[in-house]
């Protein structure tokens, strides 16, 4: 008898959705249900990858956000159709910038009535285009495993984007062979991980005789973990680093060549490293205009390489004169790879170091007031330097990112390039399911815990025990900054003068919730609460007035910060 | 400056919609874009024309279109022999008393009149955006009642070996 191949089983979409996500080995689902993801639902009931349900499609999207940041994974959404897809567009933007790896499903309204305003219909594949690395809708059930499939890929490879999957309700009700193991096909997407190694050879040689050198270390040392090789290749040669938002974490904060964040609120060390350098070496960093400052300054003097997996960020913002397209990681060991030794720039080394003593972060400590900065160290203190700290955007954010010093990779979850509000609580939710005995910190500012702060629900559903520290000033911090700096302190609509009682908000949710308003209670709330089980609420009344220095105003080149000394 | 680009994508739906979208977010200005079905099955052509004056924006419209998972090739025909070709449909005012005189001034464009009605007449034009330029131009004293242009297509030139000509600036991405 002739053995012929066992045909593959036939599945609903639905059920081929689902066991998709087995194949791709997915742990955990950030969704929400809705009519036309009913039959997604269904095929999910009892099937074993634990689903999250948010309160707010929004909440399911920044928890997946702070899941693949802490584990590298692609974070998992579904939502319905319409108001449930649209709800994702400002995750889906977030994700985008950032470079964070999602694979997200909506459900569409039948095939036989798109297009005709159904209910809950909205053109997803129109509206997230500029927001998604790429995105499809699949018309036919048979090629569902194929786009899941791709989406994967697409999604967790090259630069890391946050690509989704449009998919009519009949479709996912449809039953079709099931086969997953058919090759990709792809030729329009072939990241290129392994630089030029004529490339690497320049670099080598511009940093041998360099004298000015210094290293912009962004978020991509983190996505290809190339960290240990920066490391390396710092203790080697001997080059300062400055880092992004992003790429904090990158380089121990106690390293010795570490300058600190550069940028908008960065560093006199740093921001003075790239403006005399005669060397600037980018590894995957996007110069954002928030580190660049006015591009007519930047770096005027110096060679600069930029190292980046996205070939259309070479160039984009900065005139680069040593490209290197590829991933950080085997650029890195390319480059231990050419027995660089120590460069020749002993006097830099010193006259930074100067900078760091002569102009340290610095705040006007008060025993009266809770100061922010001093709050945020106190954090630190707490935690022993080791929590994974989740912000949400504004003032807090770059205090934390100043004060906070991180030690390892993985463990700053913040919006960078959106800056988006409300980021914060649902990102910590997600950090903390992807990281579950480790200690998470949201610290969040009193406007953006307002906008998702529904889903402190979460906490007491899934057993999370995120500490929500809320560095409350009373006001949108940065935009009341703002104001008073430009705009002639006329506080236009930026003081949030009814602010819930978040104690009580807390205690609605099941959660314990404390006030504190001076630094010696704030040392006992949380030296006590930090320590324990479950989540907790701490309302911190910090100083209203406060502002975030140093700072580039914006226009301005970095050589030009204000407020560097008390 | 114009410069042109050959784009070869997937033959998909939306994909047009992905590149024009991309143009507008990026803000790079397009003059005139044509698509159309290639030899091979399930791809298609693109003829982009944009005013860029600036290498670096140049470069970065084919990096930019090069990240589309559905764009497969992106050439900068511009300064490569190429043949460019735009088709243009001018109805224009024709009173009998003014038609040959009309018939004679196409003529050397060899342009050709294909409908006629009482008062007007279509014309039919195929060259080089400069040419159809020239020949609007001519006919606007007449009164150009409505007018459609397609943009450029455009392929490269084959050189005498009967191959296509020196190679055209493909953009190496591993730089």
């Amino acid at each position: 008898m002739v053995k012929t191949k066992a045909e593959p089983r036939s599945l609903s979409g639905a059920q081929m959705l689902v066991e998709a996500l087995k194949q791709e080995n997915v742990k955990l689902i950030f969704g929400y249900p809705g009519g036309a993801v009913l039959p997604i639902y269904d095929a999910l009931y009892q099937c074993g990858i634990p689903h999250i349900l948010p309160r707010h499609e929004q909440g399911a999207i920044h928890a997946a956000e702070g899941y693949a940041r802490v584990t590298g994974k692609t974070g998992v959404v579904i939502a319905t159709s319409g108001p449930g897809a649209t709800n994702l567009v400002t995750g889906l933007a977030d994700a985008m910038m950032d470079s964070l790896p999602l694979v997200v499903i909506t459900g569409q309204v039948g095939t036989q009535v798109i297009g005709t305003d159904a209910f809950q219909e909205a053109s997803v594949l129109g509206i997230t285009m500029p927001v998604t690395k790429h995105n499809y809708q699949v018309r036919d059930v048979n090629q569902l495993p194929r786009v899941i499939k791709e989406a994967f890929h697409i999604a967790n490879t090259g630069r890391p984007g946050p690509v989704l999957i449009d998919i009519p309700k009949d479709v996912t009700q449809t039953a079709a062979p099931f086969d997953y193991s058919t090759a990709m096909k792809l030729p329009g997407y072939q990241p290129t991980l392994t630089p030029n190694r004529l490339q690497i050879r320049k670099v080598a040689a511009a940093i041998r005789t360099s004298e000015r050198p210094v290293i912009l270390a962004g978020a991509g040392i983190l996505h290809a973990k190339a960290n240990p090789e920066l490391l390396e290749f710092v203790n080697r040669t001997q080059i300062p680093v400055a880092h992004t938002l992003l790429g904090l974490g990158g380089l121990p904060a106690s390293h010795p060549l570490f300058l600190g964040m550069a940028g908008m609120h960065g560093t006199v060390a740093a921001n003075t490293a790239l403006y005399e350098a005669d060397l600037v070496i980018n590894i995957g960093a996007r110069f954002d205009d928030r580190v660049t400052g006015n591009l007519e300054h930047f770096a005027r003097g110096a060679t600069v390489v930029h190292v980046d997996i996205d070939p259309a960020e070479i160039g984009k913002n900065v005139p680069t004169d040593i490209p290197v397209v590829g991933d950080a990681k085997q650029a890195m060991e390319m480059l231990l790879a050419e027995n660089l030794t120590v460069t020749n720039a002993d006097s830099w080394r010193t006259y930074l170091d100067n900078l760091k003593n002569e102009y340290p972060l610095w705040y006007i400590n008060s025993d009266e007031e809770l100061k922010p900065q001093k709050l945020i160290e106190l954090v630190a203190e707490v935690t022993s330097g080791e929590a994974v700290v989740v912000t949400d955007v504004g003032q807090h954010q770059m205090w934390a990112a100043q004060f906070y010093p991180f030690e390892h990779p993985h463990r700053f979850v913040t919006s960078g390039g959106l800056g988006t509000m409300g980021f914060g609580l649902p990102a910590a939710i997600g950090a903390q399911l992807g990281n579950r005995d480790g200690t998470v910190v949201a610290l969040l500012g009193d406007g953006g815990f307002q906008m998702t702060m529904q889903e402190l629900a979460l906490l007491v559903d899934y057993k999370l025990p995120v500490k929500v520290v809320v560095v409350n000033n009373g006001s949108l911090g940065m935009v009341r900054q703002w104001q008073e700096l430009f705009f002639g302190g006329r506080y236009s609509e930026s003081l949030l003068q009814t602010g819930p009682d978040f104690v009580k908000l807390a205690e609605a949710f099941g959660i314990p919730g404390f006030r504190v308003t001076t630094f010696d209670e704030a040392r006992e709330v949380l030296g006590r609460e930090l320590q324990c089980e479950g989540p907790v609420v701490i309302d911190c009344r910090v100083t209203p007035g406060e502002n975030v220095f140093p700072m580039v105003p914006t226009g301005k080149g970095l050589h030009e910060m204000v407020g560097v000394k008390p | 400056m114009n410069r042109v680009f050959a784009v070869t994508v997937n033959n998909h739906t939306g994909v047009l919609n992905r590149i024009t979208g991309l143009f507008l977010r990026r803000d790079f200005n397009i003059q005139s874009i044509t698509v159309g079905a290639t030899e091979t099955e399930g791809i298609s052509r693109m003829t982009i024309v944009l005013n860029v004056d600036d290498e670096r924006v140049t470069e970065q419209v084919v990096k930019q279109l090069y990240k589309q998972i559905d764009v497969l090739k992106v050439q900068d025909i511009t300064d490569i022999p190429t043949v460019a070709r735009e088709l243009v449909l001018i109805r224009v005012n024709s009173p009998l008393a003014t038609r040959s005189e009309l018939t004679t001034l196409i003529d050397p464009f060899r342009a050709s009149i294909i409908d006629v009605s009482r008062d007007s007449v279509t014309i039919q034009a195929v060259g080089s955006p400069e040419k159809v330029e020239a020949l609007i131009f001519l006919l606007q004293p007449y009164g150009i009642k409505e007018l459609a242009r397609t943009g450029v297509t455009a392929v490269q030139r084959a050189n005498e070996a009967g191959e296509a000509g020196r190679p055209s600036r493909n953009f190496v991405l591993s730089i």
